[in-house]
């Protein structure tokens, strides 16, 4: 009954949906007034859709194996958590998660704009039904997560094992909230183009959802790299894997259209680039997310699918990033010029962020879909990774590091206070490491001392804001600028320090033999089977040493029953300057067992620099949720 | 600056960053994209000595040998067709097995393939497209065999 009821409820969210796109239209030519129905009918859609993934969530917990869909991703012996977790850890239940986020965040958008006209809320709204319609129908008719199996099997057919970590607990869902919150944006975008009502008002209604998802998309990108990191036990932390290229382009749109907003929001200016921006974002999301879907990718995001879905899939994207870019083709031409503004301005200078995080992604965006093209166009197979990537990617970001540090001095509008002389000791910071990687480490690469010197620079520019003025009295959307520039900085050294000082070690060990990495002394003490609820394993146990410190890691090698397969778990130990990493490989036919030390200095600097990042966008929300709150409160006391 | 030229400034520095940047991937692309071949492409001539690349092919049954240092092993790669020697240093991913499908990153060196990284088919579901196809082949050619 679970699995019928939540099928129900998707069929009536659909229907909602279809209702609410009709009752936009028609009001939008004038020929009814539905605002406030539309609120309504666009309130229950989302409760519905909510409901419905209730409903899967409850079949995967308790493994009622009649549903097709449990019995092929879940296995009565798992544990309880990864039950769960596997409603959306694969095709089918991702999918109705994502409509599932892109209902509700409709419903919110229903709940709480008060900002927007009633015009451009009520063709938001439109859009986002649209959007939604168009998933619905792709659920009901190609992907259906409840259809039954009968019989129904005795046992399910397990869940991959490389699935089974916490972190896929939380990485997808915080991953598709970022994505599909950016949907709202986009509806934002498409109403606004369509009531010409482009300007600082739309923007202040934009700016919590792109800010709210952008937080959530670094916060994912982030711990989705740390998870491949400990995960794969392949030491690297981003491998420019086309599904991780899938969370970068919208994030790096996202990234340029938070900046462009607050132009909009503040100054009145870059009106039809911000409306490219919020439509781009969210085309990027859906690129993102229904190429690496859809299977024509290779990836081990890939789901394996047929053909006919994937097929879909692309022509519901086509339909809608074709509609949107039409839209603003159509439209732009007749919205109304900015603000003026000096060459050198605060405008100007995130016009050169905005540009600069434009050429990034189109960089990625040409590298990720040029196999896809060239296999479509001569039947040739080839890939596109790191190498490119690193070369093409990585000075333009070393380029922006560099004026991350000198846009927030700019004034708005004209030149202000005289910026370089404020950056001397910024500049002091970088020159002072680039000299210390000269003596210390001549031998590094070009690229890796230049983002060390960069890197270092940049964390002492991005504070610049906060001196000469009484730090404490800083609005927190300054201080929260502050902490994700720094962040940007600390992630930069972290991953230099990682490429250019990490050492390693590969070889075979005896029992009770040591071998050396780094400043560490690792002997292979014993290696020993241990058993876990559906795995068994052999695990090593290893005894590292520097100088007195002692300690032991533990890295295993799992294997998975149901179904059948191998991993490695990796043994981390962190410290405050870098990780030591080992794993544990196969037997040798002589009885030594092989390992793979990594020594990696101030690697875990990367991580901490992504949260610092997501961490400075919350803050800075929660800035402007103060703000508004203190507002509302002086207008209720002045009455 | 006046409002219109100011628009125009605009669109041109977006065109600016479009052309820059498309133009910056096709000259990446043109030094690094790598090309996936199969033994028989390499036959044929079509590896570039040094360039970066993906093999991609069975591992011949009986042909992985195991070197002295314990974690260097040489195999052959075969599409039925030809067969790629290919040295690699490193411990190999759980499922490379003799007579299994595998795809090679790295670059020929002289007639041997030198592998960076190896991959392996990792469980049915979540196989790379690429590597489907090959094994579809390999399929049909075994059943046309018999």
């Amino acid at each position: 009954m679970i699995a019928e009821a939540g099928l129900a409820s998707l069929w009536l969210a659909a229907g909602l949906a279809a209702l609410q796109l009709i009752l936009a239209t028609l009001s939008f030519r004038g020929a009814i007034d539905s605002g406030r129905q539309m609120r309504g009918v666009a309130i229950v859609q989302g409760v519905l859709g909510l409901i419905s993934f209730v409903m899967l969530l409850l079949v995967f917990a308790r493994t009622d194996l009649s549903v097709a869909l449990v019995a092929a991703n879940s296995h009565s012996a798992k544990p309880f958590i990864y039950k769960v977790a596997a409603a959306w850890g694969n095709h089918e239940g991702s999918m109705l998660l994502w409509v599932t986020v892109l209902a509700v965040a409709g419903a919110i958008l229903a709940l709480y704009s008060r900002r927007t006209s009633e015009r451009t809320l009520v063709a938001a709204l439109g859009a986002q039904a649209a959007l939604a319609l168009g998933f619905y129908t792709f659920l009901l008719t190609a992907s259906n997560p409840f259809t039954r199996l009968f019989p129904a099997p005795l046992e399910g057919q397990g869940f991959n094992p490389l699935l089974q970590d916490p972190g896929l607990a939380f990485h997808p869902p915080t991953l598709y909230f970022g994505y599909v919150g950016l949907s709202v944006a986009f509806s934002l975008a498409v109403g606004a183009l369509f009531t010409g009502e482009v300007d600082s008002r739309l923007a202040r209604a934009m700016r919590p959802w792109v800010l709210g998802a952008w937080v959530l998309l670094t916060l994912g990108i982030t711990a989705g790299s740390y998870w491949a990191y400990y995960e794969l036990g392949w030491g690297g932390w981003w491998f420019w894997d086309p599904v991780e290229n899938a969370s970068l382009m919208p994030w790096l749109a996202a990234t340029a259209l938070l900046h462009s907003i607050n132009v909009l929001a503040a100054r009145g200016a870059l009106k039809a680039w911000t409306m490219m921006l919020a439509v781009i974002a969210f085309s990027m999301s859906m690129v993102g997310t229904f190429l690496v879907r859809s299977g024509v990718l290779t990836s081990v995001h890939a789901f394996a699918i047929d053909p006919q879905r994937g097929a879909f899939l692309l022509v519901l994207l086509a339909l809608y990033v074709g509609a949107a870019f039409t839209l603003f083709a159509v439209r732009a031409p007749a919205l109304r010029e900015g603000a003026p503004f000096e060459l050198v301005s605060r405008e100007t200078g995130l016009v050169v962020n905005n540009l600069i995080l434009s050429v990034i992604l189109g960089t990625v965006f040409v590298g990720t879909l040029y196999p896809l093209f060239i296999e479509a166009v001569s039947g040739e197979k080839l890939s596109v990774g790191a190498p490119y990537f690193n070369a093409v990617a990585g000075p333009l970001a070393l380029v922006l590091a560099m004026l991350v540090g000198v846009g927030p001095l700019l004034s708005w509008r004209r030149e202000g206070r005289p910026v370089l002389r404020r950056l001397v000791v910024p500049a002091l910071v970088g020159a002072t490491m680039l000299a210390i990687t000269i003596l210390v480490a001549p031998a590094i690469g070009l690229l890796s001392r230049a983002a060390l010197a960069v890197g270092m620079y940049l964390i002492a520019a991005s504070v610049v804001p906060l001196v000469s003025r009484n730090p404490f009295r800083a609005p927190l959307a300054t201080w929260g600028m502050v902490v994700a520039h720094m962040g940007m900085g600390v992630a930069l050294v972290g991953a230099a320090a990682n490429a250019a000082f990490t050492q390693e070690r590969l070889a075979v060990a005896q029992l009770g033999e040591t071998l050396k990495v780094g400043p560490w002394l690792v002997q292979l003490q014993s290696v020993r089977p241990t058993a876990g609820k559906n795995w068994t394993a052999l695990e090593a146990e290893l005894l590292a040493s520097r100088g007195q410190g002692r300690l032991t890691l533990r890295p295993q090698t799992r294997y998975f029953t149901s179904p059948q397969a191998e991993t490695n778990e990796a043994a981390i130990e962190t410290f405050w300057n870098g990780q030591l990493y080992t794993v544990l490989g196969k037997q040798d036919p002589s009885g030594g067992w092989q390992l793979r030390l990594w020594w990696k200095p101030f690697v875990t600097l990367i991580w901490l620099g992504g949260a610092m990042i997501a961490l400075g966008g919350a803050v800075a929300m929660a800035g402007r949720i103060r703000r508004r709150r203190r507002a509302a409160r002086n207008e209720w006391l002045r009455r | 600056m006046k409002p219109k030229n100011q628009r125009l400034a605009l669109i041109a520095a977006a065109l600016v960053a479009l052309v820059g940047a498309v133009l910056l991937a096709m000259l990446g692309l043109k030094e690094q994209a790598a090309y996936f071949l199969t033994p028989a492409d390499i036959a044929a001539g079509q590896a570039v000595e040094g360039r970066a690349m993906r093999l991609g092919g069975m591992v011949e049954k009986g042909s992985v040998v195991r070197l002295p240092d314990g974690v260097s092993i040489r195999f052959i790669v075969t599409d039925g067709k030809a067969r790629t020697p290919v040295a690699f240093r490193g411990i190999v991913p759980d499922l490379f097995r003799e007579g299994s499908g595998v795809v090679a990153e790295g670059r020929m060196s002289g007639s041997t393939f030198i592998a960076d990284t190896i991959l392996a088919k990792h469980d049915e579901r979540y196989m790379p497209p690429q590597l489907g196809d090959l094994q579809a082949e390999h399929k049909a050619g075994k059943t046309l065999d018999k």
